[in-house]
């Protein structure tokens, strides 16, 4: 979306009447408030944007959007997300969705919807739990996870939601961080500027029935170790003295001390338009506390969106039979005529 | 149509015809090409179909595939069939009992037999009974020789050797390639039967391989096997006599021959072009009704976008989606795929989005018999969701009226703000029968406003704020209780749908247990509304008549023969038949009252019969039939002969 003199909007041309019913201290106020900020430099008008969401904690978001919103079922966000696309080629669509919907109930449609790279952004918030209802173990649960239907701590592996994504072909990978207000901020200006299917996971803290599982990425004392921030074009550099660094052994990523193990120029350097994937599937599954956890735009690509092919399809089929009419409609190959 | 009483089996005969063949007028007859599903049946049904119809017959078709795409050849598990009764006179159903069956092989006999007429004409594939073909049909000795096909005019006609000897210098060379032709071989014989001209399969077999070089052995030989087939029957004394149907006395007008699925597409995009709006289309494949995916896949040039999406949830949430944005959203399916979209169908009762959903039912309940009819998911379609959640329901009488409904679900749900079911059927979606086209100038209207303008009169809604001018209500109801319809993009009118339960007219989230009453009744009573914009229930009968035959979707045809064959008898019996089955016409209940028995013809355990009784308390007994297949037009009559003893 090309920033041109649109009216600018405020946050409170954002904001409806509804009042905000998450729990006080959910890391969701955070995104909402980012959102807003976002939103009121893309240069869209708000009539123009539609927030769809499915059913959590986090699919509320629509509601305290004043702009078109749809609050759909659990896990089908991405179908009617999809569907109002189709009518609407330029509507600028927001699909809100979390852990559970979008990689559990609806684990399906997310993996479609990125497939065939639909223009819509969609944020994960990624809590590592089910809120709404009252705190069970998700898909994103770490091994171990003690809740009310895990109480030996959860048995399942956890999903990795940019690995997923990435797998799913997805054009724009993202990760980001409720609290990091201005590096949330950047990350939605950026996927709202791509056009094709964005996704965006948001580590975000459920202050009641998990809170902290992301401390290590929030807590200012050790943050700077346990994450890496991703620049496109720069070598990849983390740690409170930015010493440490990640070079590719073979296959396997690996955590070097610049300087002493090798120098900046043996670390990797992040392309985030690079066509294939692979790269960035290694980085999306990179979890401490053996790595830093990677937050930035991991994959960039311009590749045509579902919608872009089926208007080509048709103006193609326009060409070269012309636009159909209700007259020409009838017309098959064998009529007759009774007179 | 009579053949030559007694006719017995006719041993073949190879010499050539001395006298020219007696021609015999009849007027209706129905005839079968049954054979494996690879032999080609349904192509050579089809083209015997459009042939007639341009003579001028008026048809009534019903195909019958076996469940597999490809059984073991052979096999009984592998018959195809195609049926098709043509007339002089009107005709509402496929036919009862075949005047002539063809097989191409034993299994096809064996599965089919038992509808053919004593007497009918029995056309059979000779090469096709040795020992191996007879054992996988599972037959200890060979029915062409033990006489157990006595009371059948036997024609036995070597069809495989006589394809291989036409074709022979078409350029087709392997015997494989060369049997595949042996549909058309059949086909130029049962023309030369009825006295069809040959000409419109030709331009069909040349159309089709016409086009490529590497194709024209093919044309080559297909049109070589054609005509062969129709000489055979014109110089070799196999049959002694052929058959005239004239024409029907037809309504003037153009026609087109088109089967159920055929008509819902084009139901679907003449109401978006009426409407001016884009068609968005999704539906997951499922037989029996993936064939208006396919065919509104095609039709781009339209402004119809199609989505064949991941799952039956998806297309739902697809075309819902696509509604919320102010197009026509459609979705279609079967049985199996209602199940999965309940709740997003449900999310569209809630926030009151137009949508049509296209079930084109067959056996059950699970995956059931997917290439068989039945009528069972009526109940399904009206209770079958959580929750009270009313949607209109519309139902097909034959496959031309598929048009019809498919336009009215549009019309209905875009001026209503509902949900649409049209319960289509296996037997509608793949029979076929002349349509006269449409008068565009006479369909009826589909006008459809988008707000642009805040709705609210600042008098209103003051707790929640809402009351200012400038607001806009997106449940601020007109006469008929249905909602305004604002579109995204549109400046000044931001709102949020959603499924949580909402204070009327704000459309605002709200909990009380007063509001959820109100919005429960408010929804139900709009579909109810829609009866003011439907017909009135048309009853055919004499005024004295004692019994009411009651029918829906499908079952037309055999309902109406029926009833005209027994009132011709002078039967004191009147029927009608319900396209609109919720909510149904308003004169439903007075029509239901006039009569002493009241019987209800439906394929499944009662479930109209079940919803009349329950809403108008009414003695109504059913008359039901759950094999698959539709009814046949004798098993009605006699029903009725049984009511009025
Ligand atoms: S339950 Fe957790 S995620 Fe949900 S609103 Fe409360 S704090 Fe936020």
């Amino acid at each position: 979306m090309a920033a041109t003199a649109l009216p600018t909007l405020t946050a409170k041309d954002l904001t409806t009447d509804q009042e905000v019913r998450w729990c006080p201290g959910c890391g969701d106020y955070s995104i909402l408030a980012q959102m807003k900020k976002a939103l009121s430099t893309v240069g869209v008008p708000k009539e123009k944007m539609a927030f769809v969401s499915g059913i959590g904690c986090s699919s509320r978001f629509p509601y305290y959007m004043n702009t078109y919103g749809f609050h759909t079922i659990h896990g089908r966000a991405p179908t009617f997300a999809t569907g109002l696309r189709l009518a609407q080629p330029d509507l600028q669509i927001w699909l809100v969705t979390g852990d559970g919907d979008g990689l559990s109930i609806g684990g399906n449609h997310l993996m479609h919807v990125l497939r065939r790279n639909v223009d819509i952004k969609i944020l994960l918030f990624n809590n590592e739990i089910y809120g709404l209802t009252k705190g069970q173990y998700s898909p994103t649960s770490r091994m171990g996870t003690k809740t009310k239907t895990s109480p030996q701590g959860s048995m399942e592996q956890p999903a990795r939601p940019l690995t997923v994504a990435l797998a799913a072909e997805a054009t724009f990978v993202a990760r980001t961080i409720d609290v990091d207000v201005q590096h949330l901020t950047g990350i939605l200006q950026k996927a709202a500027a791509h056009k094709g299917t964005a996704f965006v996971e948001i580590y975000q803290n459920c202050k009641i029935f998990n809170d902290g599982v992301f401390e290590y990425a929030t807590d200012k004392s050790v943050k700077a170790d346990n994450l890496l921030y991703l620049e496109h074009g720069k070598p990849m550099i983390f740690g409170k003295d930015r010493t440490k660094g990640i070079r590719l052994n073979g296959l396997r990523p690996e955590v070097v001390q610049v300087g002493k193990d090798c120098g900046v120029d043996d670390l990797l350097i992040h392309d985030e338009t690079t066509e294939d994937p692979t790269l960035a599937t290694l980085l999306s599954r990179m979890v401490g506390p053996d790595f830093p956890e990677v937050v930035g735009v991991y994959r960039s690509v311009r590749k045509p969106c579902y919608e872009e092919l089926l208007q080509k399809a048709a103006d193609a089929e326009i060409a070269k039979k012309g636009k159909g009419t209700m007259a020409d409609l009838f017309k098959a190959e064998d009529i007759w005529t009774v007179s | 149509m009579t053949p030559p009483a007694g006719a017995g089996v006719a041993e073949p005969k190879s010499a050539a015809r001395t006298t020219p063949a007696t021609s015999v007028e009849v007027d209706s007859v129905t005839i079968r090409f049954a054979g494996d599903s690879g032999d080609g049946m349904q192509l050579a049904g089809t083209q015997f179909t459009n042939t007639s119809a341009l003579f001028g017959n008026d048809i009534a078709t019903f195909p019958d595939f076996p469940a597999e795409i490809r059984a073991p050849a052979g096999t009984l598990a592998g018959v195809s069939g195609f049926q098709v009764h043509f007339s002089s006179r009107e005709v509402h159903t496929p036919g009862d009992v075949l005047d002539a069956l063809v097989v191409m092989n034993p299994a096809a006999l064996k599965t089919n037999l038992k509808d053919l007429k004593d007497g009918g004409v029995l056309i059979v594939n000779s090469d096709a009974f040795e020992d191996n073909d007879l054992k996988k049909a599972k037959y200890t000795v060979n029915p062409l020789e033990d006489g157990s096909l006595k009371g059948y005019k036997v024609v036995r006609v070597p069809v495989t050797k006589l394809t291989r000897e036409s074709v022979k210098e078409s350029g087709l060379t392997s015997p494989r390639d060369q049997d595949r032709c042996k549909n058309f071989f059949a086909l130029g014989l049962v023309y030369w039967m009825f006295e069809r001209p040959l000409d419109t399969t030709l331009k069909w077999i040349k159309d089709k391989f016409g086009k490529k070089p590497e194709h024209l052995p093919v044309l080559e030989a297909n049109t070589r096997a054609l005509k062969a087939g129709y000489n055979y029957g014109d110089t070799v004394e196999v049959m002694p006599v052929h058959y005239k149907v004239a024409k029907a006395p037809i309504e003037p007008g153009t026609y087109r021959k088109i089967t159920g699925n055929e008509a819902l597409a084009l139901g679907l995009v003449a109401a978006a072009h009426a409407a001016g709006k884009t068609l968005v289309y999704s539906g997951y494949p499922i037989t029996p009704a993936s064939s208006v995916l396919e065919q509104l896949a095609d039709m781009k040039r339209h402004g119809v976008k199609t989505l064949q999406a991941e799952d039956e949830i998806a297309a739902c949430g697809v075309a819902i989606g696509a509604s919320f944005g102010g197009a026509i959203g459609v979705t279609g399916t079967s049985g199996p795929g209602i199940c999965l979209k309940s709740e997003a169908i449900g999310l569209a009762i809630m926030t009151e989005l137009p949508l049509v959903i296209l079930d084109i039912q067959r056996g059950g309940p699970s995956t059931g018999l997917p290439t068989k009819t039945e009528q069972a998911d009526l109940l399904q379609a009206m209770f079958g969701r959580n929750g009270e959640s009313p949607a209109a329901i519309l139902a097909p009488q034959s496959p031309a009226d598929c048009f019809d409904i498919a336009y009215e679900a549009v019309r209905i749900a875009t001026r209503f703000m509902c949900p649409v079911f049209v319960l289509s059927d296996g037997y509608l979606a793949n029979g076929s029968e002349p349509w006269k086209l449409p008068d565009v100038s006479k369909l009826a209207k589909i006008e459809i406003t988008h707000p642009t303008e805040p709705n609210s009169d600042g008098t209103q809604f003051h707790e929640n704020g809402d009351g200012t001018k400038g607001k806009y209500l997106p449940y601020k109801r007109d006469e008929y209780l249905s909602r305004p319809w604002a579109i995204p993009g549109t400046p000044g009118l931001e709102h949020r749908l959603g499924g949580i339960e909402k204070q009327d007219t704000t459309g605002n989230i709200n909990y009380e247990p007063a509001n959820h009453e109100h919005m429960i009744h408010t929804r139900w009573k709009k579909i109810e509304n829609i009866a003011h914009v439907i017909p009135e229930l048309a009853v055919h009968g004499p005024a004295d008549a004692e019994l009411l035959l009651i029918g829906w979707g499908g079952t037309y045809g055999s309902i109406r023969a029926a009833c005209e064959r027994a009132q011709k008898q002078g039967k004191k019996v009147a029927w009608a038949h319900l396209r609109h089955l919720n909510p149904m016409p308003k004169n439903t209940e007075a029509v239901l009252k006039r009569y002493k028995q009241v019987l209800v013809p439906e394929l499944n355990s009662g479930q109209l019969c079940w919803l009349l009784r329950a809403r108008y308390l009414v003695p109504a007994e059913g008359l039901n039939k759950v094999q698959g297949r539709p009814f046949l037009v004798s098993e009605i009559e006699a029903a009725i002969a049984e009511k009025l003893k």
